[in-house]
């Protein structure tokens, strides 16, 4: 790429608002995304760490009819509004506003253009509609926290999920204001992914056949096709309960022979497949990870190909294993658990080939290869409770339990977030052109490690012993666990904000990068082909077979 | 550009529209929320002429760059891929209406639900007559396809701009009768949008139908002017090959929407 970087000097450098709110490249977009996603990601962990404030001791301490504060003084009658919104507000940001932007709209903004050679995306001008319309979303969505919802006070606590008769009989416009939000997001997320699958099916570097493109473009593109599928059916159910609030339809009404449980049912037939839209993307960077630091090609690319399309096929055939308890027939039931049970399979042909890349590899603890590792241990434990809960016999016990809790912070919390982590510290330095410093990012690494365990494990137990999710309080006999919990929320938190100064002092202070490629040679999708930063257009001649080709066979 | 490219892929300078775009839909979203609550419809107003000036501003810079050849055949295979995509979404959307439709229509809530199901249509609806303004909406739009089918044989095959100007318009005339006459059959409903899960489903269907059918009509009508701009040869014709395929679309969901609701489930 020497042209390429030897026409990086007579750039023409844009201005800054030019450069960051005009912007049609997808590199600058990426970082955007990343950037944004960081920031809504602070305040939804922020969220979280007051409410396990809050559950530490038993009793309300914290949330209080008097007040929200910060320390306890005694007196306080508990609110369990602030609860609910916190509770809301926390599962709306963390699933539209912060992962799916920073795996998707970030990584996948910034490389799955350059792991196909293509210099651009699709459409760059709609590019960035998606990632204004993902700030727009975002700004509704925290004034929605902030205006006159229901109890008489501020924000809506009716649960990410937004069930009816809840979300329908929430006061105020709050609710209004997070359906909207919840519709440009979604706008934002189609047309993100319509352009990522023009520039996968469009623009792959000559010879680069279906077959022959990286994982993480491959996990990209299925992701985006959960995207484009489902995310439409989400806006038909949240347009329902806007009419539904404000011009007297009766889709979720009884009273007007509407049925609740179908919402419910449209719900998580985008709902489920959403869950594989944010892990999808992890998959694919834990693919090139894994394979650079174990120094070996990814064991079975096919099957890891297929796998990832029979994940994203079987997700939308799952969805009512969410809804076991709501009264459907032992029929459905036992399909819907059969189904998602099925689901293992691919996901076990990952499993195992991530840790057959590693057998015999030669193996290097670097900071995103922890990662890999956590996420391999995290996601895994995640996917055998997961197993457990798609038995609509045991879910009669667990459902809504901690258990449940556990299990999907399992995945996501801890599964996609690990990817999210392993992924920015794996391409931080090709972003910045800056090394992050290795000890701070295994110090990072292992605080996070065991404040996120030490946060969720317990909460299985309390889960098998019955506590419920989303309240505020708790007798004392789940006292101890809740405890454990809470110091390892504290911990993790602390290591979130270790997160955050290493990234900033890598970019303002970190070591400079000359190489093109600063880990090795198993590290061979296209970008490690380019300078370090790459310049503002790359590829400007398409790259050549020997650049990336670099498997004799698949 | 400030240097060349060797690439026939299309590099597009910053643009100001995604931004102002996106701040317009947000002050409109704001602005409907407030106008819901019966505080101030102006806010709404104000976003509504943003978004629709963003798309007018928009547009007309993808034409000017078709124009000046940015539109190389690799770029305008990325078009129809991305609007073929657009249209899929759209689909999924409908399903969530058709969605709730059948539920009701198969499961019909009744006092004895989920034991015993109730009756759909449900007590006390009065439904239209499928066979008579439903039957004649539903040969106008399949007119107006066909129409716009012409159209789009007359510049592809036959360069004719003439036929192809009057398939357009006889296309779009078609297709504004058929809002008439949609809005004539609403004014006469026997029953309403609020307080029953017949009109909920009823209208909510047909309603977003027919806001596609409007924009479809202007779609077409942009086409038309276009065509009269000069715009158009038998090669390159992307924005009007995306109305018809979009005023196609359309009239399936009609034909979905006339077997399913007007006939089955009336």
């Amino acid at each position: 790429m020497a042209d390429a970087a030897a026409h990086e000097h007579d750039h023409h450098d844009p201005g800054f608002f030019t450069r960051w709110f005009m912007s049609t490249n997808h590199k600058d977009i990426g970082i955007l995304y990343l950037f944004t996603s960081g920031i809504v990601g602070f305040v939804a962990v922020a969220f979280t760490v007051y409410m396990r404030m809050e559950l530490k001791d038993p009793g309300v301490q914290f949330m209080c009819e008097e007040g929200a504060r910060l320390f306890a003084d005694g007196t306080c009658a508990p609110n369990g509004h602030i609860w609910n919104v916190l509770v809301t507000a926390h599962g709306i940001l963390m699933m539209f506003f912060v992962v799916i932007p920073a795996l998707f709209g970030g990584f996948g903004n910034y490389f799955m253009p350059l792991h196909i050679g293509a210099p651009d995306m699709a459409f760059p001008r709609m590019n960035n509609l998606s990632y204004w319309l993902y700030v727009a979303g975002s700004s509704l969505a925290v004034a929605s926290v902030l205006s006159p919802g229901g109890n008489g006070q501020l924000g809506s606590g009716v649960g990410w999920v937004l069930y009816p008769p809840l979300s329908t009989a929430e006061q105020g416009f709050s609710m209004d204001l997070a359906i909207f939000a919840v519709h440009l997001s979604g706008a934002s997320s189609i047309l993100g992914s319509i352009n990522m699958i023009t520039t996968f099916l469009n623009m792959r570097a000559p010879g680069m056949t279906l077959f022959k493109v990286p994982l993480f473009a491959w996990s990209i593109f299925v992701t985006a096709w959960l995207i484009l599928l489902s995310l439409p059916v989400l806006a038909g159910a949240i347009t329902m309960l806007l009419t539904d609030r404000n011009f007297g339809t009766t889709f979720f009404q009884p009273s007007g022979g509407g049925d609740p449980i179908l919402y419910q049912h449209i719900l998580w037939f985008f709902g489920h497949p959403e869950v594989y839209i944010i892990i999808l993307p992890g998959f694919g960077i834990i693919s090139h990870v894994i394979a650079t630091f174990a120094r070996k090609p990814v064991f079975g690319y096919l099957p890891m190909v297929w796998a990832l399309i029979a994940i994203g096929a079987l997700g939308f055939v799952v969805w009512a294993h969410h809804m076991y308890t709501v009264g459907m027939s032992l029929t459905q039931q036992t399909y819907f658990m059969l189904a998602t049970m099925v689901i293992a399979v691919p996901t076990g042909v990952k499993i195992f080939s991530w840790i057959a890349t590693m057998w015999g590899g030669s193996i290097e603890f670097k900071t995103p290869m922890l990662y890999a590792f956590g996420f391999l241990f995290l996601f895994t434990v995640g996917g055998v409770t997961g197993i457990v809960l798609s038995q609509a016999g045991i879910d009669r016990a667990y459902h809504d339990t901690y258990y449940v809790v556990a299990h999907f912070h399992y995945v996501m919390s801890l599964g996609a977030v690990f990817c999210i982590f392993a992924g920015m510290y794996y391409w931080l330095g090709k972003m910045c052109g800056r090394q992050y410093p290795e000890k701070l990012g295994q110090i990072q690494f292992w605080t996070m490690f065991i404040g996120a365990n030490l946060t969720f494990f317990p909460q299985h137990f309390l889960g098998r012993q019955g506590m419920p999710r989303r309240y505020i309080d708790y007798p004392e006999a789940f006292a101890y666990w809740n405890e454990w919990s809470s110091w390892g929320a504290f911990l993790a938190f602390a290591s979130f904000l270790l997160f955050i100064g290493i990234v900033f002092y890598t970019i303002r202070a970190g070591k400079p990068i000359t190489e093109n490629n600063y880990w090795n040679e198993h590290a061979d999708t296209l970008e490690w082909t380019l300078p370090t930063p790459p310049p503002a257009h790359t590829f400007e001649t398409l790259p050549k077979r020997e650049d990336w080709d670099k498997q004799p066979s698949h | 550009m400030a240097h060349e490219k060797n690439h026939d892929y299309h590099i597009l300078e910053p643009s100001l529209w995604p931004f102002l775009g996106a701040v317009s839909g947000f002050i409109m979203l704001f602005g409907a929320v407030l106008w819901m609550q019966g505080i101030t419809w102006i806010m709404a107003a104000i976003g509504f002429v943003g978004v629709v000036y963003v798309m007018y501003a928009w547009w007309s810079d993808v034409i000017r760059e078709s124009n000046v050849g940015d539109h190389t055949p690799v770029v305008a295979i990325g078009l129809r891929y991305g609007f073929i995509m657009f249209i899929m979404s759209e689909v999924m959307f409908f399903s969530a209406w058709f969605w709730a439709f059948f539920k009701n229509a198969m499961y019909p809530m009744g006092r004895e639900s989920p034991m015993v199901d109730g009756v759909w249509p449900p007590v006390g609806i009065e439904t239209f007559d499928p066979w008579h303004l439903p039957l004649i909406n539903t040969l106008i739009l399949l007119c107006s396809g066909a129409a716009a089918t012409w159209a789009h044989h007359a510049i592809a095959h036959e360069n004719n701009r003439k036929d192809m100007a009057t398939g357009l318009i006889i296309a779009v005339l078609l297709g504004l009768l058929f809002t008439v006459f949609q809005a004539y059959e609403y004014s006469h409903a026997a029953f309403g949008f609020s307080g029953n899960i017949y009109g909920a489903t009823f209208f909510m269907a047909t309603g977003f139908h027919g806001f596609h059918v409007i924009v479809g009509t202007i779609f077409l009508f942009v086409c038309y002017l276009r065509l009269r701009a000069g715009h158009f040869t038998p090669e390159r014709h992307i924005g009007f090959e995306a109305a018809a395929w979009y005023w196609h679309f359309v009239d399936v969901v009609w034909l979905f929407l006339f077997a399913a609701v007007y006939i089955w489930g009336g």
